[in-house]
């Protein structure tokens, strides 16, 4: 077996784990996800392992996707305090870090920000000189105020970021415990947003360290020998080195992976994929195999930033929903409340006093769970519309998520996908492929490796083409350095847009390229190119996110 | 006289921004700073025209730059205000009130922190009655305030007077250079006047027409009524169609962000619609022929909230409202219509006054 690689991902509820080789699924597991998050990675990997009959030694990689940060950042817990340094001065004073700020979780990592002297102009002039005694002085005062993580932001750093690291360097020498985050290697422009995200990054640096080394740890006790990855939010990986110091990329790996996963499952490089979990339903475009990306700031936690998110329509749809007739005619209502996880044992069907989406889906014969003969007749009056009602709202989800009036191709996964059968429509064909309900887990493992550029340039010097073929170069590097195969890079996203109101035709260029992991590059390929219906079908009655 | 406090000036902020019609950029930033300076112990004073004696100095305040640039390079926080005490300097006069420049994005918000820093109050009025790229477009110059002086400064203390220029397109053309050398922003005091020019060239009113248009779609999205109903109620708008964007084809050059945008849906003009888009929105067709023209405000918004959609961020799927609102009548006279009509904006179309859906949130200072 030449190249074996787990997928996990770690969700809210379960854990899942897939055992892969080459474009082969060998085995999978779906595991009760722990609070220390690392027993429900072990005993997934390791169930996962024994199905697939592969000893942990054949193990090549391991790919994690988890929501442990995004929840952390939610639930203001296990955070540092932390300090923000921003390098912009004598410009950016009028609003300052933390401006726009939920009190609560600013308090809990007490939060304090720091103005000094730097950062450039949009075409790489320095506002002002750094200020080696000012940082100084700040990196007293953080030692005074007993920060352990620090975030150091500096005007238009997407474009040059030398100042941040040389801040960096100087202010380490007085805080040699601290750990430091970068803006640079976090956001693109748009100042508060990258600095609310590097804010967030920092202070969850201190959670990310113990984490990743006790995943790391416990993988290697396991006789496993691999490398181990993390998911980031774009679909792509990083090093468990590198989450270490940037755990905030792992924010909404979830959905990404899912929509991954699912273009790998059917093939498809561009469809509509609707995920329909426990609660919710996710739907996103894929194009070229990644999903589109949220133009629009995203909020965390309360927080404004501007991460490179899937751009995802979510509903409050899922197998756990709760149904109820209507009222006066209307159609049934399906959600938002769910069971969630508690579906098998409050859903009709399981013995429970609940009517779910997964009861009308076992009336219609959609599905074929539990058991159907606890249905009362009014209940299985209900189902149909009930299912039409959920046709009906998906497929308004579908128009609005495409990004072209043409029909396009749908994939369904996740185990509350079972509510949908069929054509939607606006979809020229519905997939539901084999494996739907590890989708996410499947897409971790094939995760790819991504380098980016977002930049200002003028065309008076350089012409459009040797811009963009420029900033193609730097990305690629960037890809290289991340441990992307050279031979494989290839441009997923490239844009310029002119700034406006501005003579002098600057031009912003945005540059994103992915390759294959460089230890297992040809087969990747392969399997994005063409992959095919897997060999077993397996159908699970769990539907909990 | 009357203020605008945190709550005011999220109404504002957002009537700004329908009001804006596509362009003047995302006030979020501005807001912010504003609410910050009112943390801070700042007052924003709003004076009614009327309130303005006719001897007093008035003063047009704005930022001018790259939307791009002033999310990435915040102000240092002075930049309007010191452009203003540089024109006072150059005059040897006091400014009595600041006017701002238009009432679309972050430029309806920094000439009240310039106030509020100089100690003086913001006239209820603007330049422009909604958004407009350029610094002639403002009402002050069509008619007839002089174009300079004009000052400018940025957040490295640089400041510059402009002690004469032949018209305000130079006027424009010559702080636009100087803003690319000052790397993108800067803020700038502008066409100097006593309090009966103001009174005569002012788009009157116009900040109470936003808080009243926030208001009323705060509102609406509070007790869950339908946002866009309260928008047409509160500017005399009338709905030109409500549907879902299915192309927006983008075309580069000349330092705007030109395109244009297709809908369908259902309205007055029939299922299908096309707007024409130069950092705002220009001219909607129905069928080939306009429907509504620049200077009429065209405003694209969300159906589910109301919320403006500046023109860099339509995509396709959006679920929108067009809703045109016929233009203060300042703006609709042959001189304004000379340099801010579809002609001025390339367009071969005669300018076709919107019938109202209401009654117009306009006022005329008698």
């Amino acid at each position: 077996m030449a190249d074996v690689r787990v997928g996990v991902d770690v969700g809210g509820t379960n854990t899942d784990a897939v055992v892969m080789a080459g474009r082969r699924l060998l085995g999978w597991a779906k595991t009760p996800t722990t609070a220390d998050v690392t027993g429900g990675i072990l005993s997934g990997v390791r169930e996962a392992l024994a199905r697939a009959e592969t000893t942990p030694a054949a193990v090549r990689a391991v790919m994690i996707g988890t929501t442990h940060f995004t929840n952390a950042v939610v639930e203001r817990r296990r955070l540092e305090p932390t300090a923000a340094v921003r390098l912009g001065l004598p410009a950016t004073a009028s609003v300052p870090p933390f401006a726009d700020w939920p009190a609560d979780l600013r308090d809990a990592i007490d939060g304090r920000g720091y103005l000094a002297h730097g950062g450039y102009e949009y075409d790489g002039r320095e506002i002002a000189p750094l200020d080696e005694a000012e940082l100084r002085d700040i990196a007293r005062q953080i030692r005074r105020q007993g920060a352990t993580a620090l975030a150091i932001c500096a005007v238009f750093s997407p474009i040059r970021a030398d100042l941040e690291w040389r801040a960096a360097a100087i202010l380490q020498e007085g805080l040699p415990d601290v750990r430091v985050s970068l803006s640079h290697e976090i956001g693109r422009l748009g100042l508060l947003e990258r600095e609310n995200a590097c804010i967030l990054n920092a202070c969850l640096s201190g959670l990310a360290a113990t984490t990743v080394t006790a995943i790391v740890a416990a993988l290697h006790e396991m006789a496993l020998d691999a490398a181990v990855y993390l998911s980031q939010n774009d679909g792509t990986l990083m090093s468990a080195e590198f989450a270490r110091r940037y755990p905030v990329l792992t924010f909404a790996s979830g959905p990404t992976n899912s929509m991954r996963g699912a273009a790998y499952l059917s093939g498809l490089r561009d469809a509509i994929v609707i995920d329909v979990g426990g609660t919710t339903a996710d739907v996103g475009a894929l194009v070229g195999g990644f999903p589109r990306e949220a133009s629009l700031a995203v909020e965390v936690g309360g927080v404004r930033t501007n991460f490179r998110m899937p751009d995802l329509l979510t509903l409050g749809l899922g197998g756990g929903s709760l149904v109820r007739p209507g009222v006066a005619g209307t159609p049934p209502t399906i959600g938002p409340d769910s069971v969630g996880y508690r579906l098998t044992d409050r859903a009709i069907v399981f013995g429970g006093h609940d009517l779910t989406a997964t009861d009308v889906a076992v009336a219609t014969g959609l599905a074929a769970l539990g058991d159907p003969a606890r249905l009362s007749p009014d209940q299985r009056a209900l189902a149909p519309a009930a299912i039409a009602e959920v046709r009906r709202r998906l497929a308004e989800a579908i128009d609005q998520v495409k990004t072209s009036a043409a029909e396009v191709p749908v994939v369904l996964v996740g185990g509350g996908s079972i509510l949908v059968d069929g054509a939607l429509p606006g979809a020229s064909t519905a997939i539901r492929p084999d494996h739907f309900e590890v989708a996410n887990a499947i897409g971790a493992a094939i995760g790819q490796v991504s380098g980016e550029v977002d930049q200002v340039h003028s065309l008076d010097e350089t012409s459009r083409d040797d811009l963009i073929a420029r900033a193609r170069d730097d990305a690629a590097a960037r890809a290289v350095a991340a441990g992307a195969d050279p031979d494989t890079v290839e441009v997923v996203d490239a844009e310029d847009v002119p700034l406006a109101y501005l003579p002098g035709s600057a031009t912003r260029v945005h540059v994103k390229v992915v390759g294959a992991l460089r230890a297992a590059s040809g087969e990747l390929q392969e399997n994005l190119a063409r992959s095919s219906p897997l060999a077993t079908r397996n159908w699970s009655t769990d539907v909990g996110d | 006289m009357w203020e605008i406090d945190a709550d005011v000036l999220e109404s504002v902020s957002l009537g700004a921004g329908i009001l804006g019609t596509g362009g003047g950029g995302n006030p979020y930033v501005a807001k912010i700073w504003a609410r910050g300076e009112l943390e801070r112990g700042a007052r924003f004073r709003i004076l009614d025209p009327t309130e303005v004696p006719d001897d007093a100095w008035i003063v047009g305040s704005g930022g001018i730059g790259a939307p791009t640039v002033s999310v990435e390079k915040l102000r240092r926080g002075d930049e309007e205000y010191r452009a203003l005490r540089v024109l006072e300097e150059h005059l040897g006069v006091r400014f009595d009130g600041v006017v701002p420049m238009e009432v679309g994005g972050g430029n309806s918000i920094r000439p009240l922190i310039a106030a509020a820093q100089a100690g003086i109050p913001t006239v209820d009025a603007d330049g422009m009655g909604r958004a407009f790229p350029e610094l002639q477009m403002v009402t002050f110059f069509i008619y007839g305030v002089p174009p300079c002086p004009a000052a400018i400064a940025d957040d490295k203390g640089e400041e510059a007077v402009f002690t004469a220029a032949p018209s305000p397109q130079r006027l424009e053309r010559l702080a636009r250079v100087l803003v690319v050398e000052m790397g993108g922003t800067a803020g700038m005091a502008f066409a100097p006047m006593r309090g009966t020019d103001l009174k005569r060239t002012a788009i009157p009113r116009t900040l109470s027409v936003a808080r009243d248009v926030g208001h009323a779609v705060r509102a609406a999205r509070a007790r869950n009524a339908d946002p866009v109903e309260a928008l047409l109620a509160a500017t005399g708008g009338s709905l030109l169609l409500v549907g879902k964007i299915v192309d927006v084809e983008r075309r580069t050059g000349g330092g705007f962000a030109r395109g244009t945008l297709r809908l369908v849906g259902s309205g007055p003009y029939g299922g299908e619609m096309r707007i024409d888009f130069q950092n705002e929105n220009l001219v909607a067709y129905a069928d080939g022929a306009p429907i509504a023209t620049v200077p009429d405000l065209i405003c694209v918004v969300s159906t589910d909230a109301a919320e403006p959609i500046t023109t860099e961020l339509l995509r396709y799927g959006q679920r929108v409202a067009v809703v045109g609102i016929r233009c203060h009548p300042l703006l609709a006279t042959p001189e304004a219509l000379a340099v801010v009509g579809p002609g001025a904006f390339g367009y071969d179309v005669a300018y076709r006054p919107l019938d109202p859906g209401g009654p117009l949130p306009w006022t005329a200072l008698a």
